[in-house]
């Protein structure tokens, strides 16, 4: 219980910082739409559903990146990450606090970004938002981790997309699958395999990420 | 608390700190001394664990949250209340009646009254002043400060006379300072880094 009261504090303390700051959202819903505006108007009338929905995974996993390079913003420029490593609490606590906080960005965004889609190329259906919610938590997972790899680095704005869009090939590969395939279990499965796997590893590795 | 021996500290090809020995016990109060550069921050956060040596050998006997640490940085979240970075350190803390010790600190470092306001309006010295009501929340058994005068007023460095002189008979201290003759009367140890 005392985990889970870690966890919820850290990453209700992220939500109330975005609350006041303001400044990763905004700019997430902003590059998500104009991405999907930019989209539209490059997209040939005759291309097809699947191009379409090539381009809405294309835009979301790069709206991803930009609120994952602001996750450890407050943190590194305070210094804030020594006191937090200091508790006496799990360590792992901070990756999970930061991964709950950065999904609900995501899915705020995607609260936008998808009906923006269907407004300018296709309806949106079951399996793909089935598939964009399993992507949603690999994405919090696995960018968690990245994002505090990349804070402690002095070359973070290049080091996160190196190492993020590599281990995103998986979600990307799930995500367009279950939302074009017939049958989109397997990909959401896969989705949900990846997820669960990734989970376990960022949680178990992130000690060592935080410590020198 | 803390033994140390033959300890090296590098970054790349720079050595920061070579042939170090350290004994820090129960009660002692080690000051550490030494011009820019010369490895005070470096050792002190060896010896907070936020720091691996390079090589030797570093023993750290109390646990991670029993160790308060003021470092350069106020280590606070300047979006929230000097309330709130304090209610969410004692959280993660575990400190015993959170908001009773909350409040005797921010009232003992004058900051009751701006308790609400948000970290990211305070001067130097209020933020210096919030950075040790963070440090000492806990009542850490070892207490590691970095410059812990830096910023304060004649006002503020005061009450940090008066909170090292009640607290050196319940915990061990590690301070670096530009200042040593400001605390020099505590110290039972003295480190000059060159």
């Amino acid at each position: 219980m005392t985990y889970l009261a870690d966890v919820g504090a850290l990453a209700r303390k992220d939500l109330l910082l975005e609350l006041r700051a303001r400044d990763t959202l905004p700019a997430m819903l902003l590059f998500v739409v104009s991405t999907l505006v930019v989209f539209h108007f490059v997209l040939p009338a005759d291309s097809s559903d699947v191009a379409a929905t090539g381009l809405l995974w294309v835009a979301l996993l790069f709206t991803a990146l930009l609120g994952l390079s602001r996750a450890f913003a407050a943190e590194r420029e305070q210094g804030v990450i020594d006191g937090l490593v200091l508790a006496p609490s799990d360590r792992s606590a901070i990756w999970l606090g930061k991964a709950l906080s950065v999904l609900a960005f995501l899915v705020l965004a995607e609260l936008i970004a998808l009906p923006a889609y269907a407004l300018f190329f296709e309806r949106v259906d079951a399996a793909l938002i089935g598939g964009v919610a399993l992507a949603d938590l690999g994405i919090a997972a696995v960018g968690t981790l990245l994002a505090a790899m990349a804070a402690a680095s002095r070359a973070r704005e290049l080091l996160l997309p190196l190492l993020f869009l590599p281990l995103a090939i998986p979600i990307v590969v799930g995500g367009v699958g279950a939302s074009v395939a017939g049958e989109p279990a397997r990909y959401l499965g896969l989705l949900g395999l990846y997820d669960a796997l990734f989970a376990i590893i960022c949680w178990a590795s992130f000690e060592y990420v935080v410590t020198e | 608390m803390i033994h140390a021996r033959a300890l090296e500290k590098r970054y790349g090809d720079k050595r920061i700190l070579r042939d170090l020995d350290l004994d820090v016990g129960q009660h002692d109060f080690l000051l550490v001394t030494g011009p820019n550069g010369s490895g005070k921050t470096t050792l002190l956060r060896l010896c907070a664990g936020l720091a691996a040596p390079t090589r030797g050998e570093l023993e750290l006997t109390t646990p991670r949250g029993r160790v308060g640490y003021l470092a350069h940085e106020p280590l606070v979240y300047r979006e929230l209340t000097a309330l709130e970075n304090l209610d969410l350190y004692g959280r993660l803390y575990r400190v015993p009646e959170r908001r009773e010790r909350i409040g005797m600190l921010l009232e003992r470092f004058g900051l009751w009254d701006a308790r609400h306001a948000h970290a990211g309006s305070f001067s130097r010295g209020m933020l210096q002043r919030l950075a040790l009501c963070r440090a000492l929340l806990h009542e850490p058994d070892l207490l590691i400060l970095d410059e812990p005068y830096s910023g304060l007023d004649e006002d503020g460095a005061l009450l940090l006379d008066s909170e090292l002189t009640d607290r050196t008979q319940d915990a061990a201290f590690v301070v670096a300072t530009h200042d040593p003759q400001r605390i020099d009367r505590f110290a039972s140890a003295r480190l000059a880094l060159a």
